[in-house]
């Protein structure tokens, strides 16, 4: 038989067997899905924002309530992904580097603000510090003032965005195990600094991609605060609820001009969230070799 | 510096790592904790270097309590299995580490530190490297860095696990010859834990062997090798054929044919027959001992290597001897074998 008597399929590459147009069928699908459920409203956002033009938007950011919005937005996420950071990392240092009788139910109860609905957690701190509530009149009597009003809409937060951080260090610091920490304290490092110079630039990229996810949860989210905030206008509105009000009065361009910052957020944190996988898929690689 | 050991136990959990451990190493030597996998050899290097506590026992290093102390402060270097490298850092940052986080007290200042890695850069023949990154490193590349490194701070004893563990076989060789004209040179009190025989015989001045938390025997190379203690450590040092006899009124009987053999130290009933591969001497059939039929023959370099079917009265056993080329064997031909030299351990199962 001649060399020639076999020829390639030009339509194989590989073992394969779908025919060229259900995969260029399914690509499409999931092009025309995106563009409507995410890049259509996204835009939306913007068009409406601006549909008054530049002027209008800057006025109706620069309003009175929706700067104290804003600023409410800022320090509520900055003390809840403060403390997250902080019980974040004790959590996944615990689970990582220690064993211990009960370890399975912590890492299920560091879970469950994700699987409770956030209404439930807001509707909890009132149960629990509400006037009716558990601890409520102790609180009264003490002139303590919890709900509706910043120390309330920052527990919901911190309670809402509590796995973040310890679920992005866990696996990395379980993957990491020990060694580098005990060759470190044999070398005669103390504790603090084996922290410091060893553990932190391990997990660090770790660390920031799960303070990045925890803060822009804790900046978006509606439910939990809109139970503990009160909507007291100009005072214990964030940014979100500012939204809802605003567009319950029909004021378009102003809710979808704080609307519009929301979404900014969430587009910078996706293409930080982006980079950072880069930095951690370096790191695995790193260590693998 | 001396290292004494006394009476180490420690368990985890159900399975007991060590059991009434005794070891005393003097100043100066090389030795080579060697084991299969779980006998608890890494175990008692790390309670040695202060990664982990014995739950009962005691360690001191001249003299002095060395459980007192954690393990910064036993001045101990430390080379881990996987090395362990700081990979953020440069090997220079890496090399450095010790002597950096050092108590302002003692800490050198910055030339001072870099003189000093340079050296240790020097001795490990990597100085070029100094600004890589572990990454970037090969496996026998890893070793050295992590031995300058647990060298920087001028330890009085050096703990290896593993040392050559995860390198392939030339790199190892290399490695193996170097750490001991290192050790000649440095003369800083070493251990190592290794799991391979020709490692441990070959580097270390003095060998523990150990299996399931005990100590099976301490000695030389040579004495390891020539006269095992016990028979796990004849079984686990050099290729050994092992037969089970018995022995009643000094004669040696494999499944009934007595072996013409004199059995010493007088042990009786069920044991087992050790035997090199190479002490197995082919002699004429009939010879009033063993007797075996050729099976299949290789030859390379100096030796061939048969593997032979005993005529042992009990179904066939196969046993594999290396035996001088001065005679070619044939598959199919009958034999006798005369151990030269061997050992009888009574079967403790």
């Amino acid at each position: 038989m001649s060399e020639a008597a076999f020829t390639i399929p030009l339509d194989r590459t590989d073992a394969r067997t779908e025919p060229r147009w259900v995969r260029g069928l399914l690509i499409g699908l999931c092009g025309l899905f995106l563009t409507v459920f995410i890049v259509l409203p996204l835009t939306i956002v913007f068009a409406e924002a601006l549909a008054r033009g530049g002027q209008a938007y800057l006025a109706a950011l620069t309003e009175p309530e929706a700067l104290s919005a804003i600023k409410l937005t800022l320090t509520v996420a900055a003390i809840s992904v403060g403390l997250n950071l902080v019980f974040g990392l004790i959590a996944a240092w615990a689970v990582a580097k220690f064993e211990f009788p009960g370890k399975t139910l912590l890492i299920t109860l560091i879970d469950l603000p994700f699987s409770v609905s956030p209404v439930i957690s807001g509707l909890v701190f009132v149960l629990l510090f509400g006037g009716q509530g558990f601890l409520g009149p102790w609180l009264q009597d003490n002139d303590i003032q919890l709900l509706f009003a910043l120390p309330g809409i920052a527990l919901a937060t911190t309670f809402v965005t509590f796995p973040f951080v310890s679920r992005a260090l866990i696996p990395l610091m379980q993957e990491q195990g020990t060694a580098e920490e005990e060759a470190a304290l044999s070398l005669g490092a103390s504790g603090l600094q084996t922290f410091f110079r060893v553990t932190l630039p391990n997990i660090k990229w770790g660390l920031l991609y799960g303070v990045l996810l925890c803060n822009a949860r804790a900046m978006g989210e509606f439910g939990a605060v809109s139970v503990v905030s009160g909507h007291i206008r100009g005072e214990t509105n964030t940014m979100p609820l500012l939204v809802e009000i605003l567009y319950n009065e029909y004021q378009f361009v102003a809710a979808f001009a704080v609307a519009s910052l929301l979404a900014l957020l969430a587009l910078i944190t996706l293409v930080a969230k982006t980079i950072l996988e880069g930095q951690l898929d370096e790191g695995r690689q790193a260590r693998e070799h | 510096m001396s290292i004494e050991l006394k009476n180490i136990v420690k368990r985890f959990g159900a399975f007991s790592a060590l059991n009434n451990v005794d070891l005393t190493i003097a100043d100066g030597e090389l030795l080579a904790l060697l084991g299969p996998s779980g006998s608890g050899k890494t175990t008692l290097l790390r309670i040695i270097a202060g990664l982990d506590w014995p739950d009962s026992g005691s360690v001191s290093f001249d003299g002095e309590n060395a459980l007192a102390r954690g393990a910064g402060e036993r001045q101990v270097g430390f080379v881990f299995q996987h090395y362990a490298l700081f990979r953020h850092m440069t090997v220079f940052e890496n090399v450095a580490f010790g002597l950096r986080v050092q108590p302002r007290a003692i800490r050198k200042d910055e030339a001072s530190i870099r003189a000093r890695v340079k050296e240790l850069l020097d001795l490990v023949q990597l100085d070029w490297l100094a600004d890589r990154y572990p990454s970037q490193l090969s496996g026998g590349q890893r070793q050295r860095i992590a031995l300058a490194r647990a060298l920087a701070t001028e330890p009085r004893i050096l703990l290896l696990d593993e040392p050559f563990g995860a390198l392939d076989a030339k790199v190892r060789k290399e490695l193996r010859r170097w750490l001991r004209s290192l050790h000649e040179e440095i003369h800083v009190t070493s251990v190592f834990v290794t799991h391979d025989q020709e490692e441990a015989l070959e580097v270390a001045n003095r060998v523990v062997v150990m299996d399931k938390g005990r100590i099976e025997q301490i000695g030389k190379p040579g004495e390891v090798y020539d006269s095992p203690a016990t028979a796990f450590v004849h079984g686990f040092i050099g290729e050994s054929i092992v037969l089970p006899v018995d022995i009643q009124d000094g004669v040696i009987r494999l499944g009934g044919t007595p072996l013409n053999i004199a059995a010493e130290c007088g042990a009786a009933g069920p044991s087992k027959l050790f035997v090199r591969r190479h002490d197995m001497q082919i002699s004429p059939p009939g010879w009033g001992g063993l007797e075996g039929t050729v099976r299949r023959v290789r030859s390379f370099g100096p030796i061939q290597r048969a593997d032979i079917a005993l005529s042992d009265g009990q179904g066939e056993t196969i046993i594999e001897i290396d035996a001088p080329r001065d005679r070619e064997l044939r598959s199919g031909e009958v034999v006798g074998l005369q151990p030269r030299r061997y050992r009888i351990f009574a079967d403790r199962t």
